[in-house]
């Protein structure tokens, strides 16, 4: 058994000895894994468990007499289902957890990682207190000490480098007043480089699906699936990422009778569920999407009504649509007609359908054209904006969808106003400080208003020569706080780029394995940072639904809260008297109710302005009042709202708009969470012709709008002016008009909704029946991006080099300050004859028990008992051909590795991944190319399961509009060891 | 009196593993103890099917009919617990039991074995009822406190089901009406000949 670190030295080198040869006999995977496991345990272990039958009671039941045991309620702090944890807690020890009945989401279930997260906070494997790198060795130092010398180095580093060349990678695990916190922090520092996890998860979904029809982000909800008579999950796996979600799928199922259709190149957990399985090979989404279309187009499957009101550009998709014939289609993705016929069939004539997805379409070097298809799909078949519909897209962490929106992204400022002048004045107004001064934070006006560098290519730009980063200097200096370092693909590049930083900080639970990486001797600080669930905060689930979770314990050990380590740094640097300006700090601890009023103040882009934190409260107490399926509350003092307020929730929050259950749906008053496609494109578009005239064509619907609306048809955003056209200024109320007037200065009439500090403008609309944001088409044609109608683009590393010359990536060019050299990677490829050498497909995915790099569920001793071992799935013929048995040990290395390293994990053989296909879970680090680096982590913080990165094997490619990777479709070998 | 039963509906079940960490997590069952666990048939083909499994609680339970200390007893709900006090670790019951339940904690060398755990459907033992002597052998009591086994309270899709055996076989024949394909339950197809529409 793996508890012990004594143990250590006995598991490494006995562990082979100690596995018996696994015959096929065809136990599952897990039956597989943990009898090897325990079996190696049950040897290394000898001698180390203390003797006696009986358990001894640790933190556990039952509370001591006489103490009072008190309930608080959290949200799991891992996928983004936003599960709710009622935790009991005596005498401040988080003693037992119990279902949280009320919470319309859960309803009292979790998945294994959710039914083990009190071990999370009693974790001894948790980072104690910080600690630097001294000579390599790991040494205990203060807080005070830590950040003092943290500060003093940023500066230096400033001072030297400018702001640009610090990173601020933040995390998807904050709370959204953490995300936001640190955004403004990146922001008051004077730099775009701020990211967090979802660059590498669904930065493409967000981009894609933003730019079809207003806002990048889950347009129904997990419970609205219950409504779907034809469910397609397509590039997901919600059974084992989602866990929970598959209660509403399934009992949608079961009530509607629903049409179930699974498309994955593995038949996963999901898939055993469907009615319809569909094996793809990865890379071919877009084929296949057409594939279906191009039925769909041909037999009038297409709801010609809802393209005609509602969405621009399908004639431009008919025309690419097209060219894939069921021949053409069947030669690159190797589906056949029939069935290819069959599920557009279901998927367009039996509807509500909804089309689900997760990384399986976004982690591609043309995932944002993959989204844009799949979007493209449901506006054809009319499958947006009611009930049952819609783009499901299930995000992966437990604040993923907050952190985004708060814009902890190098493209944005909070809330998706992106980076231009007017989004800086919007922040510096909110903000209270002056434009001028932020300016001077910055190297240039220019640099302040260009996107920084994806966290997918940070070492990149400390390696790269100094003038092929398009900013000052390199980077310098990387502060972590809260992401792990084997989820970005090319780790061996990273193993290197690691080791040119001056500065690294890690704030995390856990040491992660940034302590690992490479061969840092001084300048890498760990700070102990707590759980969500010893603070206090809101997150944002993936249905836009707000929950706010209320601190259980106090952080454990000398770990701290994200917002009070943010506030200490931010006084080091002598920031924190302006960025606190107007949030209340207790101690060292700003309060986040002060920081989510900030956001109330500001947040009007995306409807995050709605939102109190009492309102948030009001709900949490009041779970059991919302409506399983509608997410309305029928009674209580909350009646009417949608649970958690889903944004865009309007106005102020004395408005009471209840939020949005379902975004773009026409069927119901704006002020009941209804909306329309966002007018967020203008109202008219010039598109030259042939023949040297032009045209041009309407962007706003034709027809369509909400449920009493007073404009019966299309209509542009709202302003002041438009307000004022429109004769309902005189609905301002005197106060509103001030603020508008303040803000506009010269010229209010330009002042939009967006901007309006006030909310007026937004509430008049809204009077009216009228969405403030427009009444738009969406867009099948994205005229603003590279491929303004998604076009089919091989893998770089692709398995049919034959389709290149035709299905070609795009061409190298310089994106987010770093080059993207993808096509001449790609061409190298062919030419080189890689796929020959590297005959496997290889994908990685998700498991049940595991999150994201997997630190804080590897390190839980419940959890890791289940998953012991990093393997790979292989297909029992192309297991055959290498003479791999299941159970065994092997090697696999890809394309980009130095000759002669390979990674070393078991193997799986299994008919869940086709011939040609194989499949590695990601969440393993602390093994890097066969080295156990087990002693490097400080002592007794070392995860208890350790295991090769599939990010070792990962290669290059890059989507031109995000800078998300390409671990979704690569290739490797294998060998048995 | 309720005859207290589990019953999986294999339909639902997806091998998340909830019920296992939940029983981790409820009686702090130490590694190497799986007091539940999820068994996958099938595993990555078509047909795969799950089933969490547990000490089923028999009515004749096989455990107590060969133990040769009588440590078992049945409790008035018809849960079939034991005395670790009279246990003697010798493994006939694991020998007996057609679900594997039974579990073994290694207390030294050589395989010797200690005394045995299972599944107690969350009712402690013969101690009384919440005292810290019953959580220490056999984990916390919640049917006393009126709660029902963690495991099914928390399963993720509501697949496990817990609770009075005619409770709960009502509810999973309403779930088999509304599906309209059979139960869905692997086994079907071979008793009834029926094709399952997965």
């Amino acid at each position: 058994m793996l508890i012990k670190r004594t143990e250590r030295q006995a598991r490494r080198g006995t562990l082979a000895a100690a596995l018996p040869c696994q015959g096929e006999d065809g136990l599952d995977r897990r039956g597989f894994l943990r009898r090897s496991g325990l079996l190696a345990g049950g040897l290394a272990a000898l001698g180390a468990l203390p003797l006696g039958s009986m358990r001894k009671a640790k933190a556990g039941p039952p509370p001591p007499a006489g103490a009072q045991v008190t309930i608080r309620k959290n949200i799991c702090t891992h996928c983004s289902v936003g599960c709710t944890v009622v935790a009991e807690v005596a005498n401040g020890v988080w003693i037992g957890q119990e279902p949280g009945w009320d919470s319309p989401i859960n309803r009292g279930s979790h998945c294994a990682k959710g039914a083990s997260v009190r071990e999370l906070v009693h974790g001894d494997r948790r980072l104690k207190y910080p600690m630097k790198l001294v000579n390599g060795q790991w040494t205990r130092l203060s807080w005070d000490q830590a950040i003092d010398e943290i500060g003093a180095k940023l500066l230096a580093i400033r001072e030297k480098s400018g702001p640009d060349s610090v990173y601020w990678l933040g995390s998807a695990k904050f709370s959204n007043e953490g995300s936001y916190l640190c955004r403004k922090f990146a922001a008051f520092w004077g730099t775009n480089n701020v990211d967090h996890q979802a660059r590498i998860c669904h930065s493409t979904t967000v981009a894609g699906v933003a730019n079809t029809w207003g806002y990048g982000a889950m347009t129904n909800s997990y419970n609205d699936i219950r409504n779907s008579k034809t469910i397609m999950v397509m590039g997901g796996n919600p059974a084992e990422a989602h866990p929970v979600s598959l209660q509403h799928l399934l009992e949608g199922k079961e009530l509607n009778r629903a049409n179930w259709i699974s498309v994955d190149p593995r038949m996963t957990r999901t898939a055993a569920h469907a009615t319809e399985y569909v094996r793809v090979r990865p890379g071919t989404h877009i084929p296949t999407i057409y594939g279906m279309l191009w039925h769909i187009f041909q037999n009038g499957w297409e709801d010609k009504e809802f393209i005609r009101q509602r969405v621009y550009g399908m004639d431009e998709v008919r025309k690419e649509v097209e060219k894939w014939t069921p021949d053409e289609v069947e030669r690159v993705t190797g589906l056949p007609e029939a069935q290819v016929k069959r599920v557009a069939e279901i998927f367009a004539k039996q509807r509500p359908s909804t089309l689900i997805w997760a990384m399986g379409q976004t982690q591609f070097t043309v995932g944002t054209a993959n989204v844009r298809a799949s979007c493209i799909l449901l506006l054809a078949t009319g499958n947006v904006g009611n009930f049952g519909t819609g783009a499901n897209i299930f995000r992966g962490h437990c604040n993923v969808q907050g952190a985004t929106d708060l814009g902890l992204d190098i493209v944005t400022l909070p809330l998706y106003y992106g980076l231009v002048e007017g989004a800086w004045k919007h922040w510096c107004r909110v903000w209270e400080v002056d434009y001028d001064w932020m300016l001077s934070r910055f190297d240039s006006k220019q640099i302040m208003e260009t996107s920084g560098i994806p966290s997918t290519r940070w070492f990149d730009a400390t390696m790269l020569p100094k003038d092929q980063v398009a900013q000052k200097d390199n980077l310098k200096a990387m502060l972590v706080l809260g992401h792990g370092g084997n989820t970005i693909t090319r780790m061996p590049q990273a193993a290197k780029g690691i080791e040119q930083l001056e500065l690294l900080v890690v704030g995390d639970p856990h040491p992660t394995t940034w302590a690992v990486l490479g061969e840092r001797k001084n300048d890498t600080y760990l700070l102990p940072i707590c759980t969500q669930f010893e603070t206090s905060g809101s997150r944002t689930a993936s249905n836009r639904s707000l929950q706010w979770g209320e601190q259980i314990v106090k952080p454990i050990f000398e770990s701290k809260d994200d917002y009070q380590t943010m506030y200490l740094l931010a006084k080091r640097l002598g920031l924190a008297d302006l960025m606190f300006k107007n949030i209340k700090v207790e101690g060292d601890r700003p309060v986040p109710e002060d920081i989510l009023r900030e956001i109330n103040r500001g947040g009007w882009s995306t409807g995050y302005c709605g939102q109190s934190p009492e309102r948030l409260k009001l709900h949490m107490a009041n779970q059991k009042d919302f409506d399983l399926v509608t997410l309305r509350a029928k009674d209580g003092p909350a009646k009417g709202d949608y649970y958690g307020l889903p944004w865009p929730c309007w106005g102020t929050p004395e408005l009471k708009h209840p939020g949005t259950h379902t975004l773009y749906n026409t069927n119901l008053n704006v002020m009941d969470g209804g909306s329309t496609f966002r007018a967020r494109f203008g109202v008219e578009r010039e598109v030259k012709l042939p023949d040297g005239t032009a045209r041009k064509d309407n962007l706003l619907a034709e027809g369509s709008y909400s449920l009493d609306s007073e404009i019966k048809d299309g209509y542009p955003e709202f302003t002041y002016g438009v307000l004022k056209k429109l004769g309902w200024d005189k609905d301002l109320t005197p106060a509103e008009k001030a603020v508008i007037e303040r803000i506009g200065g010269n010229n209010p009439d330009t002042v939009s909704w967006a901007i309006d500090l006030s909310g007026g403008i937004q509430r008049v609309a809204m009077e009216h029946g009228c969405i403030h944001y427009g009444n738009g088409k969406a867009r099948a044609n994205a005229w603003n991006l590279p491929d303004p109608i998604p076009v089919h683009r091989e893998p770089i590393y692709t398995p049919r080099p034959d389709l290149v010359a035709k299905y070609p990536t795009r061409p190298d060019a310089k994106e987010f300050r770093v080059p993207n050299t993808g096509f001449t990677v790609q061409k190298t490829a062919v030419e080189k004859g890689i796929a020959k050498q590297f005959p496997l497909i290889l994908t990685s995915g998700r498991l049940v028990e595991y999150e994201g790099g997997g630190e804080e569920t590897r390190s839980n001793k419940w959890l890791a008992e289940l998953q012991q071992d990093m393997f790979i799935e292989i297909n029992p013929a192309d297991a055959a051909e290498r003479g791999i048995k299941d159970g065994g040990w092997v090697f696999v290395w890809g394309p980009e590795m130095e000759s002669g390293k390979a990674t070393r994990m078991k193997a799986l053989v299994t008919e869940r991944v086709g011939k040609g296909v194989t499949w590695c879970p990601f969440h393993f680090a602390g093994w890097f190319q066969t080295v156990d680096q087990r002693g490097k982590y400080p002592q007794g913080c070392d995860p208890i399961v350790l295991g090769e990165s599939v990010n070792t094997i990962t290669t290059y490619g890059f989507d031109p509009v995000t800078g998300m990777q390409e671990p979704k479709a690569t290739l490797c070998q294998v060998k048995a060891a | 009196m309720a005859r207290m039963k589990f019953l999986c509906d294999a339909d639902r079940c997806i091998e998340c593993n909830a019920c296992v960490t939940a029983c981790k997590n409820e009686h702090e069952v130490p590694w190497g103890i799986n007091r539940r666990r999820v068994v996958t048939i099938n595993d990555g083909k078509p047909g795969e099917r799950s089933v969490t499994m547990a000490c089923m609680h028999c009515t004749d339970a096989p455990c107590a009919a060969v133990c040769p200390v009588n440590c078992f007893y049945t409790t008035a709900d018809a849960v079939v617990l034991h005395s670790k006090d009279l246990c003697i670790g010798c493994g006939y019951c694991f020998y007996a039991c057609p679900f594997g339940a039974p579990q073994y904690p290694k207390v030294g060398n050589f395989g010797s074995r200690g005394k045995m755990d299972k599944c107690t459907y969350c009712s402690g033992g013969p101690e009384p009822d919440g005292s810290l002597a019953e959580f220490e052998k056999y984990g916390t009591n919640r049917l006393a406190e009126g709660k029902l086994p963690l495991c099914a309270e928390m399963c993720s899709t509501k697949s496990l089901l817990a609770g009075d055996g005619e409770i709960i076989a009502q509810i999973y024949k309403e779930r088999v009406v509304k599906r309209g394909y059979g139960s869905g339950a692997w086994g079907w197809k071979t008793a009834y000949r029926e094709t399952i529409a997965s």
